[in-house]
């Protein structure tokens, strides 16, 4: 008897250290945070694909400048060597040029699977990494719907690349480069209300120019960038069917029920093995 | 017996050095079949991870951009875990259930699940980027405690302590360390409670983890109900690995069993492949009910519905009614292929949510490199190793030396 009590809080004491660290899980982001996140508005009616993002985005990173441009046809795809590229689409209004690059998710997946908060979300809006904490382990590529993420699979000291919403300039008082650089005035930069108000200001100006739609309004939940479109977003490369509530959420039912079950099964188990002590006699198979 | 044991503590600290160098030397024959296929194996993955840590990743496997986690996640750490559950079932079933018949094996199934560990988490080492922060979340740089993955890691460390300290008495008696067996011992069943606890939520959460790549993964093998088919499933994968590698250590290591234990494990098959026919059952349902539930039948008429079909009715379906077949006719034989089979369709399942259906509709598809095939193979290899190391010195498979029954 002195024996069972004693494994029983044994057992009782895992239990507590476990709901300790169970505790937290799944709160990824309070979305009551007052503070305002930045974003960036792309219009790609003004958008002219002349690559000066893409080139001051590059100088901005010290990487290299781009030696291809946008190709009907071709889809270039962003990478460890370049955080934006610009591409153009056959639409059914003609050439459309996209800009594309890091979403900056309101509540982004890749911060909700970083196991050691590399990935997080500022409070500004950028959502940024930190060499410091990362392992490497690239579940944030995994978990990212738009494979924003990207990674240095040639290097012995890898790092997580991405856009960071020039979010070292920002510190600085400064906008983001590709913004501050765009000639044709496609990209502006302010606070997330702001923007969706502009935005939706310029489809009822224009409505013949635009489809009624923002793209990151809502997808994945709201980003902080935010697209307007001459035609629907299927045409120029672009993921419609992505859900309209935040990657995050999915895993949540999961982890909310990880301290349940550690506080459970720990009880039930012991209450079968007492139940079932004095069967130690009987060979018995059945389950 | 008390001046036997003095003196034997005297003479301890001495002899135990001496009796651990002479137990590191090999025993046995050195050119069996076995390590002239796995020596030129194990070199030459241990030359292509150089290579690894030297050049990166890239260098030696096919992971692109978008299929970030390859054979190295996929079948190293998620199918393998799923195959090392078979620790968790059996512990279940003789501490908490008190099914005595099957204490014979609770030693081999729980090494097997600790060693399936140590190599697994370590080839997940191999597949980190930046391995050296890799104790970040257990120390606190950053606890993600929002990452399904977080919680996996520290299962992962904390099952390894739990399952060491079930199997903690077979080093004590190899040792002979009597008062630390007898301590040890008594710590078993927090140790077998707490296991089947995390068991019971990291086998799940390996399934979680791909909750958030709900775009990725093809419709047929992704649903919210991953985390409990991965957790039903890896009861009869772990049992059904139980049964094949018995199978094998009867053949191999039969000098070390007794006779009793040789009849035994007949009887122990038999059970097993009752449990299994129930446990794939369950599965085999749930499946059923989220395909329904899902209104999947639009994609059954697609090579990917003929993949899973293929996967469901031959690898599921098909060993369950041969588990009970062969169980209500009492042939072990049929048993034996029954476990291989479901083995096979446990390896395309995981594989089917972590490599084959993820990323199913992108033009590059990805192909583990036969680098990461030789490395893998390469850590399985090692683990079997150490696994008939630990077999022919440690009382796992023989019986417990005679002082353990004169102290009790």
């Amino acid at each position: 008897m002195s024996i069972n009590r004693r494994n029983f809080f044994k057992a009782l004491g895992a239990t507590g250290a476990a709901l300790t660290l169970g505790r937290d899980a799944g709160a990824a982001k309070s979305t009551e945070n007052p503070v305002e996140f930045y974003g960036i508005l792309y219009d790609s009616t003004r958008c002219v694909g002349c690559q000066t993002c893409e080139i001051s985005c590059a100088q901005a990173n010290n990487l290299p400048e781009p030696t291809d441009y946008p190709e009907l046809g071709v889809v270039r795809k962003t990478d460890e060597n370049r955080r934006t590229v610009v591409n153009v689409y056959n639409t059914t209004k003609g050439e459309v040029y996209i800009k594309r690059q890091c979403m900056h998710c309101n509540e982004p997946a890749c911060a909700a699977a970083c196991l050691t908060q590399a990935m997080h979300k500022t409070k500004e809006g950028p959502v940024v990494w930190n060499g410091d904490k990362c392992m490497g382990c690239r579940y944030c590529m995994v978990s990212c719907p738009f494979d924003a993420p990207k990674f240095e699979y040639n290097s012995p000291n890898p790092e997580i690349t991405k856009c960071t919403m020039c979010f070292a300039r920002q510190q600085e008082g400064k906008i983001p480069a590709c913004v501050e650089n765009c000639p044709a005035e496609a990209l502006k930069f302010g606070t997330r209300r702001e923007l969706i108000a502009e935005a939706r200001k310029r489809i009822v100006e224009n409505p013949g120019m635009y489809v009624d739609h923002i793209y990151g309004e809502h997808e994945a939940g709201g980003t902080a960038f935010l697209y307007l479109s001459p035609v629907p977003f299927e045409e120029i490369g672009f993921k419609t069917d992505i859900q309209k509530t935040s990657y995050p959420a999915l895993s949540k039912g999961f982890l909310y029920s990880v301290p349940a079950v550690f506080v459970l099964w720990p009880m039930v188990l012991l209450g079968i093995q007492d139940a079932t002590k004095n069967n130690n006699q009987k060979n018995n198979t059945d389950e | 017996m008390n001046n036997t044991a003095n003196c034997y503590i005297e003479n301890e600290s001495k002899s135990r050095w001496k009796f651990l160098l002479s137990e590191l030397k090999p025993k046995g024959k050195i050119f069996t079949w076995f390590n002239i296929i796995t020596v030129p194996v194990i070199l030459v993955g241990l030359v292509l991870i150089v290579i690894r840590f030297w050049k990166g990743i890239g260098a030696v496997t096919n992971l692109t951009q978008e299929v970030p986690w390859g054979l190295w996640i996929g079948f190293d750490v998620v199918t393998g875990v799923a195959f090392a559950g078979g620790a968790y079932v059996i512990t279940f079933m003789v501490y908490i259930l008190n099914m005595q018949k099957y204490h014979s094996i609770v030693r081999v199934t729980v090494l097997n699940g600790f060693l399936a560990y140590v190599f697994y988490a370590g080839a997940l080492l191999l597949d980190l980027g930046r391995p050296w922060n890799v104790i970040n979340p257990i120390i606190g740089n950053g606890f993600g405690t929002s990452s399904v993955l977080f919680l996996v890691a520290w299962h992962f460390l904390l099952y390894m302590i739990a399952q060491l300290i079930e199997f903690s008495p077979a080093i004590a008696e190899w040792l002979g360390a009597k008062r630390a067996r007898q301590i040890l011992s008594g710590m078993t069943l927090a140790a077998v409670i707490f296991g089947i606890t995390l068991s019971t939520l990291h086998q799940s959460g390996l399934g979680a983890l791909y909750l958030m790549a709900k775009d990725k993964i093809h419709p047929l093998w992704y649903s919210e109900f991953i985390p409990i088919m991965f957790f039903v499933s890896s009861i009869f994968a772990g049992l059904s690995m139980v049964i094949f590698e018995g199978s094998i250590t009867h053949k191999v290591f039969s000098d070390q069993i007794s006779d009793k234990h040789h009849h035994g494990h007949k009887s122990i098959l038999h059970g097993l492949a009752k449990v299994c026919t129930g446990a794939m059952f369950a599965y085999f349902f749930l499946q059923i009910l989220v395909f329904v539930h899902g209104k999947r039948w639009e994609y059954l008429n697609t090579p990917m519905g003929y993949w899973y079909l293929t996967e469901m009715l031959g690898f599921v379906l098909f060993p369950m009614l041969l588990f009970y077949y062969s169980y209500r006719r009492n042939n072990v034989t049929l048993i034996r292929v029954a476990a291989i089979i479901t083995m096979l369709g446990i390896i395309i399942n995981r594989l089917n949510v972590t490599v084959i259906g993820f990323r199913w509709d992108a033009i590059q598809h990805y192909y583990p490199s036969w680098m990461e095939i030789v490395v893998t193979m390469a850590v399985i290899f090692t683990e079997i190793w150490i696994f008939r190391w630990v077999i022919n010195r440690l009382p796992v498979l023989r019986e417990s030396p005679s002082w353990v029954n004169e102290t009790k």
